[in-house]
């Protein structure tokens, strides 16, 4: 089921606030999409990232990915675990598997990102051609 | 039995090839900062390379020993006079720096097969410069794109590529600069006619089109796709990678197309090679002869070649020194053998043997596109998900019946894609045997899928971990433990072990 | 003859299974008019007379193999071990393709992993890709990936790298809006004289070019330069001669970013321009920068050692627009050959070959740096190719070593034309005493032709 505690892109990425921050992952259906990761590619600490604006790359074996920010700010930490570790976005792509925290500018631009029920009808439309 | 690494094979002191010594007085060697402390390549005799190499060619599957039929590949016999023509020494010998009096023969043979290929195409002129497909496309949209400057036409950044095309073409589209928009293909397999009219703009420079596309089908609008990129102002850049379905049949110059490059080693039969050298020709109307690549094959009147570097328009140099000299021997000399009635009769048959697997196919395979294929035709194997079971699981299955697996999930507009290409150059006894392997596997995906999804067994390495490689990249020896038993050379078990 | 094996009975047969009258049916979809065009060729022939015609244009040629050959500049005249030809003409290596199923391609990709292998220890280097399609275009593609790397977009190289892979790097950058410098040649009365590139370095520069040996055969310390890289962030990019590296340090020990080289010395046929292969090596941390195959060991469902195409979503097929390059067919056949070659030799025998050229080179030189109207103007210490004034203009001169069997050095008006009365000489192991000695009477006795 997709967690209803964040927001979601239709780039498959999701956005939840803690804080005064917001935690940045990819959806358990862009991880089953691309198959077992094998690389990503994230932003410094320090760098600064756009709403849908390309941040980074996943890369499975078949597969490689732009990752869109779902928020526009600077990144105050990268999850270094999945660099090292990448399987764990597969395994668990809303917790252990997290990628990057921000600072968000405009907390009003989460507004832009679909909730959980939108994001659920916005994959089933999307059938499972990649 | 695999094969251990050279380096696992290596024992220091083994004796190698002998190098004369050299017979003057010795200089003094460079000062020893200039000079390298250690070279750790392996030590072998000429034997154990002898081995070594000749046990790998072993471990392939190849055009040679089994049905190969990778689509878009163009697997066909390679003719055996072809390379002992490219092996003579008259051509093996030739440094491309001599003078042109002693290479007259190179470059008439340069002259007649550029000639040939422009005659195939109905083209005006032809470069045998690049070194491949991709090299021929890279070629190719400089051209298109020194055409539009050359007419002061500074706006069109843009490039339609179908979403059926090959990964080349987008990415061939980016190292020329150009920004690539994907036009979709229509339920038929078509370009979608409405959606190429609403991209094409004044932005746009080229049109990239594989002819007959990538899923083995002739446009069914052609000549009007190509008069609304024209009309438009851009250019269409022909992707000749399955030239093989149109021999004698149709030439692209006459369907509209402005620049199209060739694969020498797909439909003019030069050998594969596991994944080269190829070559990659690419034939142009006669407006944009200007901007080929230089140098360019030229002859006098008294009949003698000379190179053409004066060509102030020309997109300059594309490799050093000339084309793959050697390729472009055997595909001469197999266009000799093929003749102007040869080619009909190649691309009909190719044709025919791969409409006769369609329809044969279809009574247990989901045909992508419902109506008469090219040279190739394309699966898709999005049914026997219903039985835990993949195109690729299929794929590997066809290794235990002793053929070498299509081309799996290309192109990507294809669900689960499985594309055929027989060739001209394969029997119907052949063709007869596939089909009954894909009608057993078919009925095995239904009864026991796990005969599939196990698939291979019988070959000396089963399915590979992909995700570890890219995960932990082991690109060179020597290997970690995980990678696996180091292999023994056959031979070299102790007796106690047997 | 098209080799198609069907038989009219079973062409009736298909055709009545497929459901058409005729093949013709099946092409209905050309507009008529455009459909069989007459082709203006020749009908096919038997292969005894295609062989024949074709054996005619090759005997109108007249290589290097049957001349005293000092012709190198980039491309060399080296001896192939007849072992070379033998294993690489196997068919299972011949007609195979890229290895997408590496369960029946362990031949093809264990033989490219050797070669990847190979390619670093010669180099000196971290990882190798499975080849480019030859050195010019692999220099191309590492100023493209110098570019990705730092994005910088000002390109350095020094005036002694092939003028021909300069050319196609200016081609490759075009799209691109690239600046490229390109290092100062002099020529004094008795010695070249070569900017120092480390000058021409700043914090806009992707990266620099070097050569070594230069293309007019000098060999150079890069300790400086490496130094000057370190202090503006540009990466330094060497083009290495494969042959040289048996006895020379390699670019790893010059601290190369990014290593490229001609692989065609090591075992390949010069064949008039190719097929050859292009050397190229980089640091383990820009390996998702690098372009073309990478094969990578693993193991099988079994736990056995296989190998297999690793890191593909750098490449074309997946990454498309954002691939590092659009290669994708390369010099598979190639690489094998050079892995041969190498095998073969190992490294006494290519500290030998290495040696036997830069012996004959410096005899050479030596002798004809004596002779009265010729002087030598590469500096030392020099590999195995040298510039050489003349006092007859060169191709003239060519002429005349024609006539006693002698293929001469390249004229380097063509290229440098403050060079223009001289030639670039090249010794290998191929040539023998007796021809050196040949070729310096025939210099002594060349004359300059009156008008």
């Amino acid at each position: 089921m997709t967690p209803d505690d964040r927001r979601y892109s239709v780039e498959h990425e999701w956005a939840k606030v803690e804080g005064d921050e917001v935690v940045v992952g990819i959806t358990d259906f862009a991880q089953s999409q691309l198959g077992d990761v094998v690389y990503v590619e994230l932003p410094k600490v320090g760098d600064r990232v756009e709403q849908m604006k390309v941040m980074g790359v996943i890369e499975s074996v078949k597969a490689a990915s732009d990752l869109f920010s779902p928020v526009s700010g600077e990144v105050v930490a990268v999850n270094d675990a999945v660099i090292d570790a990448p399987q764990k976005i597969n395994e668990s792509p809303y917790e252990e598997g997290w990628l990057i925290r921000v600072r968000p500018e405009r907390l009003d631009e989460l507004n832009n990102l679909l909730s959980a029920a939108e994001y659920e009808r916005h994959i089933s439309g999307q059938g499972t051609t990649g | 039995m695999t094969e251990p690494l050279l380096s696992e094979l290596s024992v220091p002191g083994r004796p190698g090839h002998r190098v004369p010594s050299p017979e003057v007085p010795r200089a003094d060697l460079p000062p020893a900062a200039l000079l390298r402390d250690t070279l750790p390549l392996p030590e072998l005799t000429e034997l154990e390379v002898v081995r070594h190499f000749t046990r790998l060619s072993q471990l392939n599957y190849a055009v040679d020993t089994v049905f190969y039929p990778l689509g878009s590949c163009t697997m066909k016999y390679n003719p055996k006079v072809d390379d002992a023509m490219a092996n003579l020494p008259g051509f093996a010998a030739l440094h491309p720096y001599q003078p042109l009096e002693l290479v007259q023969g190179a470059l008439q043979l340069l002259a007649e097969l550029e000639r040939m290929l422009a005659e195939i195409t109905g083209f005006a002129a032809v470069t045998l410069q690049p070194a491949a497909g991709a090299h021929g496309e890279l070629t190719g949209m400089l051209m298109i794109r020194a055409y539009h400057l050359a007419r002061g036409d500074q706006a069109r950044r843009r490039v339609l590529v179908p979403d059926s095309a090959h990964g080349t073409n987008p990415a061939t589209a980016a190292m020329c600069g150009y920004e690539t928009v994907t036009i979709p293909s229509d339920a038929r397999g078509n370009v979608d006619l409405a959606a190429l009219e609403r991209a094409l703009g004044p932005d746009v420079a080229a049109l990239m089109l594989t002819v007959p596309s990538t899923l083995g089908l002739f446009d069914e609008r052609m000549l009007e796709i190509t008069a609304r990129v024209h009309r438009a102002g851009a250019l269409v850049y022909g992707d000749g990678a399955n030239l093989n379905a149109l021999l004698g049949v149709a030439r692209p110059a006459d369907l509209g197309i402005d620049v199209f490059h060739l694969n020498l080693h797909k439909t003019f039969a030069t050998p594969h090679g596991g994944g080269g050298p190829g070559a990659g020709p690419v034939a142009v109307r006669a407006e944009l002869e200007p901007f080929l690549p230089v140098p360019v094959v030229r002859r006098r009147d008294d009949g003698t070649y000379y190179l053409d570097y004066e060509r102030p328009q020309s997109i300059g140099r594309v490799r050093a020194f000339g084309g793959h000299f050697g390729v472009l021997v055997r595909a001469y000399t197999y266009l000799r053998l093929l003749g102007a009635d040869g080619l009909r009769r190649v691309s009909e048959a190719a044709v025919l043997n791969a409409n006769y697997l369609r329809v044969a196919l279809q009574e247990w395979y989901e045909v992508a596109y419902n109506r008469p294929c090219m040279h190739e035709v394309v699966l898709s194997g999005r049914r026997l998900k219903a039985h835990g079971v993949r195109t690729l699981d299929v794929a590997k299955r066809l290794i235990d019946y002793g053929f070498h697996p299509p081309t799996i999930y290309f192109p990507l507009v294809v669900e689960e894609a499985l594309m055929i290409e027989p060739t001209e150059t394969e029997s119907k006894a052949t063709l007869d045997a596939f089909i009954a392997a894909m009608r057993a596997i078919a009925e095995e995906a239904r009864q026991q899928p796990e005969l599939l999804r196990e698939a291979p067994h019988q070959t000396p390495v089963g399915r590979l971990d992909e995700v570890t490689a890219a995960r932990r990249p082991v690109l060179r020896w020597p290997v970690p433990d995980w990678v696996g038993e180091p292999p023994r050379a056959a031979g070299l078990v102790p007796p106690e072990e047997r | 003859m098209p080799f198609v094996p069907l038989t009219d009975a079973e062409r009736r047969a298909m055709l009545e299974r497929i459901g058409v009258r005729s093949v013709d049916d099946l092409f209905t979809l050309i507009p008529e008019p455009l459909r069989y065009p007459t082709i203006d060729l020749p009908p096919g022939e038997p292969e005894l007379a295609a062989a024949r015609a074709v054996q005619q244009l090759a005997a109108r040629n007249r290589p290097a193999s049957a001349l005293a050959c000092f012709l190198g500049a980039g491309v060399y005249h080296h001896y192939i071990p007849s072992a070379v030809g033998a294993l690489a003409s196997r068919g299972e290596f011949l007609t195979s393709y890229t290895p997408y199923q590496a369960e029946v391609s362990q031949g093809t990709l264990q033989v490219t992993f050797e070669f990847q292998s190979l390619v670093c220890e010669l180099f000196a280097m971290e990882v190798a890709n499975a080849g480019m399609y030859d050195g010019a275009t692999a220099l191309a593609e590492a100023v493209l990936m110098a570019e990705r790397i730092t994005h910088r977009s000002r390109v350095v190289l020094a005036g002694s790298v092939h003028p021909e892979y300069r050319a196609v790097v200016e081609t490759y950058v075009a799209p691109r809006g690239t600046e490229l410098v390109v290092g100062a040649v002099e020529r004094g009365d008795t010695a070249l004289h070569e900017q120092d590139v480390g000058d021409l370095l700043d914090e806009r520069t992707a990266c620099c070019v070097v050569q070594q040996p230069t293309f007019f055969g000098t060999i150079h310390d890069w300790r400086a330069l490496r130094a000057a890289c370190d202090r503006t962030g540009a990466l330094l990019v060497m083009v290495c001669n494969p042959i040289a590296l048996g006895l020379l340090r390699p670019p790893g020990d010059w601290g190369a970013d990014i290593a490229v080289g001609e692989g065609q010395p090591l075992g390949i046929a010069m064949s008039y321009g190719g097929p050859w292969i292009g050397l190229m090596a980089t640091r383990e941390r820009y390996v998702r920068q690098l372009p073309g195959r990478l094969v990578g060991a693993t193991r099988d469902v079994r736990g056995r050692r296989g190998y297999v195409l690793t890191l593909q979503a750098r490449e074309q097929h997946i990454r498309r627009e954002k691939a590092t390059s659009n290669i994708c067919t390369s010099e598979a056949l190639l690489a094998l050959q050079a892995a041969i070659y190498l095998s073969l030799l190992g490294p006494r025998g290519l500290r030998q070959v290495a040696e036997s050229c830069y012996q004959y080179a410096h005899y050479a030189a030596a002798a004809i740096a004596q002779l009265p109207g010729y002087a030598v103007l590469t500096p030392e210490p020099f590999f195995h190719e040298f510039v050489v004034r003349c006092p007859v203009p060169p191709s003239e001169l060519n002429r005349q070593l024609l006539a006693a069997g002698i293929l001469g050095g390249l004229p380097l008006g063509r290229f440098y034309p403050a060079l223009a009365d001289c030639m670039l000489l090249c010794c290998t192991e191929m040539n023998t005493r007796e021809e050196i000695d040949r070729l310096v009477a025939a210099l002594a006795a060349a004359r300059r032709e009156t008008a």
